[in-house]
């Protein structure tokens, strides 16, 4: 039996802010984790990470991580993903500043 | 301090057009990111987690007031208030985009700053002892020659693809604060037989993922044959590195694996080429340098008040015992401003208190700050007399920590919170232990301890040559931190030793209060210091209190 493909999102940096961002499933590129498209299908998920990377104007440094589905839409898996959804733990900067304007 | 050339001055206004143009047409999508991220590096810009990373060169840790209050402006109007300091005696901003870093790199050569070679696999910043030119066992200031070094070493067109990264430190006092012996190539000042200056050559040390203490190539270098001399290094390292493992591409490797005796021998015979190609001409310019860092006027006055002050008021007193060094000119001191006050981010400054720094280094300091790889700040001319009222204005702006060298002075890389590269985030760690040794009062009891936190093994926050070590990884999906003991940066420099299993996030504060309970509880008295007790005793009673379980089971 083959192996249980681990569900992924698209995600990369904007190429103007460097700030986090997430593929949706209607192609738009956003700032807010709970609003990727959460990726069930390996070959899917391919396709839409070649997708993603044709848009080198829009994004750097695309990549597939895995992600799990949450209440509010995909959650991060691994901590290193949790910090790059939330921001630094130091300062309220980034994600969080935005969030509390 | 010194004043850029013409050639200084056109060279970096004309990098900063090349980069501006680069950086539109990366916009406009004439350049792809994969022929951009070369060019970016090249100019100290990074792509890191939430955000671009602009590393800016401090030269040998030295800045005027001036340019601190320029980095200020740089931090207000482009990034977000603030800037982190590194122990390379770089400065990172945290947070610029990408169409603004055009003008912050103008802005930087407004004050004859860069960020070239901050990145790449070139000769980077020079770093030097952040007491230069004012330390009273100082034989040498050594800026004069790292600003030499700067100078051949930017732009030199053999070593701008070398193998891997190459770091110089140099100091000019027996007492290194430079942390020479973990440079790629260190540079200790030292008198020769009949009183000449010239320099011990240690070459191959490094920390990171293979930590290797340098070994000297040549015990005694005469002055005049330094550049010739560097440069036969890194051209036989040029040749020599490796370049099919990343991993291996450093000197201490081509040293490790060569053999310093057959690496030593390939540089003689490349020197022998390099001495007779250099005119004397370094020479020359090397003293129109040194003119230019001719000590200021120091003040011949009573310390006026400074006992007194000392007398009446314990927090001074307690400042003034922690963060003075000894100068070598009678009545001064020199200051190192923490900017770490307990939960503070290390390395990290306010603009306001740069801004603060800076008029504080004209009122008091002769105009000159110092940055140090401990991630602290430093105005290294202070008359006794004026330490009263500075204390009392670094009090405004939370910069008058008395804690230098104690157990919240830590050294801490930005890790996982900023890193692309982290395991671990390092920061909290830092903030939490500096805050819990506050709480439970026991700072002042415990005395001189250096705590160095590193968030990967590349080993940014020198965790190798910690007292205490820490260094942050990902252990199956989850943050782990390893402890490391015996380290030391000095002029002894010793890499620590691992001492068992890594730690939880949330044990790491326990796990350094015990190890600290056990060294107050097995010292001889109060002047025997962390490191001297764990050199008396060994590794045992200290792996001991880390690992309280296994002890009682050993006992058992």
């Amino acid at each position: 039996m083959a192996r249980q493909f681990t569900p992924k999102i698209v995600t990369a940096n904007a190429l103007l802010e460097g700030d986090v961002v997430y593929l949706t499933a209607d192609d738009r590129w956003s700032r807010d984790l709970s609003e990727a498209e959460l990726i069930e299908d390996e070959a899917h998920a391919q396709l839409r990470l070649l997708k993603a990377e044709g848009q080198r104007q829009t994004v750097v440094g695309v990549y597939l991580t895995d992600a799990k589905a949450g209440p509010n839409g995909p959650e991060p898996v691994h901590f290193r993903e949790a910090f790059r959804a939330r921001g630094p733990s130091n300062y309220l900067h980034g994600k969080q500043e935005s969030a509390n304007v | 301090m010194y004043k850029y050339a013409d050639f200084d001055e056109a060279f970096v206004r004309s990098r900063a057009a090349q980069f501006r143009g680069q950086v539109e047409r990366r916009i406009d999508g004439s350049l792809t990111e994969d022929e951009f991220r070369p060019l970016r590096l090249m100019n100290g810009l990074y792509l890191q987690l939430h955000a671009y990373m602009l590393r800016v060169a401090i030269p040998y840790g030295t800045l005027s007031s001036r340019q601190m209050r320029q980095l200020a402006m740089i931090a207000d109007r482009w990034d977000k208030g603030y800037g982190h300091f590194t122990t390379r005696q770089n400065i990172q901003y945290n947070w610029p985009k990408l169409p603004d870093v055009p003008d912050m790199i103008d802005a930087l050569a407004d004050v004859e700053m860069h960020a070239i070679q901050t990145s790449g696999n070139t000769i980077r910043n020079v770093t030097a002892d952040h007491f230069a030119g004012a330390a009273a066992d100082e034989i040498e200031d050594p800026r004069p020659v790292a600003e030499l070094i700067r100078q051949w070493s930017t732009d030199h067109p053999e070593f701008q693809f070398l193998p891997r990264k190459f770091k110089i430190a140099i100091t000019g006092s027996p007492n290194d604060r430079a942390v020479t012996r973990a440079h790629d190539i260190g540079l200790r000042t030292v008198r020769g037989g009949s009183g000449q200056v010239g320099y011990e050559v240690i070459v191959g040390g490094g920390l990171g993922r293979t930590p290797m203490i340098g070994q000297v190539i040549r015990p005694f270098l005469k002055k005049e044959d330094l550049l010739p001399y560097l440069e036969a290094i890194v051209s036989v390292y040029n040749v020599m590195g490796r370049r099919d493992n990343k991993y291996k591409a450093r000197i201490k490797i081509t040293v490790f694996e060569n053999g310093i005796e057959a690496f030593r021998a390939a540089v003689e015979d490349r020197f022998k080429v390099t001495r007779a190609e250099f005119s004397g001409v370094d020479q020359a310019v090397l003293a129109g340098i040194a003119e230019q860092f001719a000590p200021p006027a120091f003040r011949n006055a009573p310390e006026d008040g400074y006992e007194a002050a000392r007398a009446a008021d314990p927090v001074f007193r307690a400042w003034t015992d922690t963060n003075l060094a000894q100068h070598r000119a009678p009545g001064y001191a020199i200051v190192t401003v923490s900017i770490k006050a307990h939960g503070a981010t290390p390395g990290d400054a306010t603009s306001s208190q740069m801004r603060l720094l800076a008029d504080l280094a004209d009122k008091y300091g002769h105009g000159e700050l110092r940055i140090s790889h401990e991630q602290n700040v430093i105005l290294p001319h202070v008359h006794k007399s004026d330490l009263p009222a500075l204390h009392a204005a670094l009090k405004t702006d939370a910069l008058a920590t008395a804690n230098v060298g104690l157990v919240s002075d830590i050294i801490a890389c930005p890790g996982m919170d900023y890193c692309a590269l982290a395991t671990a985030r390092s920061i909290p760690v830092a903030q939490e232990i500096a805050t819990h040794f506050k709480a439970i009062g026991l700072e002042d009891e415990i005395g001189q301890l250096k705590i160095k936190i590193s968030g990967c093994i590349n080993a940014c926050g020198h965790h190798h040559v910690g007292h205490i070590g820490i260094l942050g990884l990902d252990r199956a999906g989850v943050e782990n931190y390893q402890i490391t003991l015996g380290g030391d940066h000095t002029e002894k420099a010793t890499i620590g030793d691992k001492v068992g299993p890594g730690f939880a996030y949330d044990q790491v504060v326990p796990a350094i209060e015990r190890l600290v309970r056990a060294y107050l509880g097995l010292r001889t008295d109060r002047t025997e210091t962390f490191i001297d007790a764990f050199r008396r005793l060994g590794p045992d009673p200290f792996k001991a209190a880390l690992y309280p379980a296994e002890a009682e089971r050993d006992a058992a």
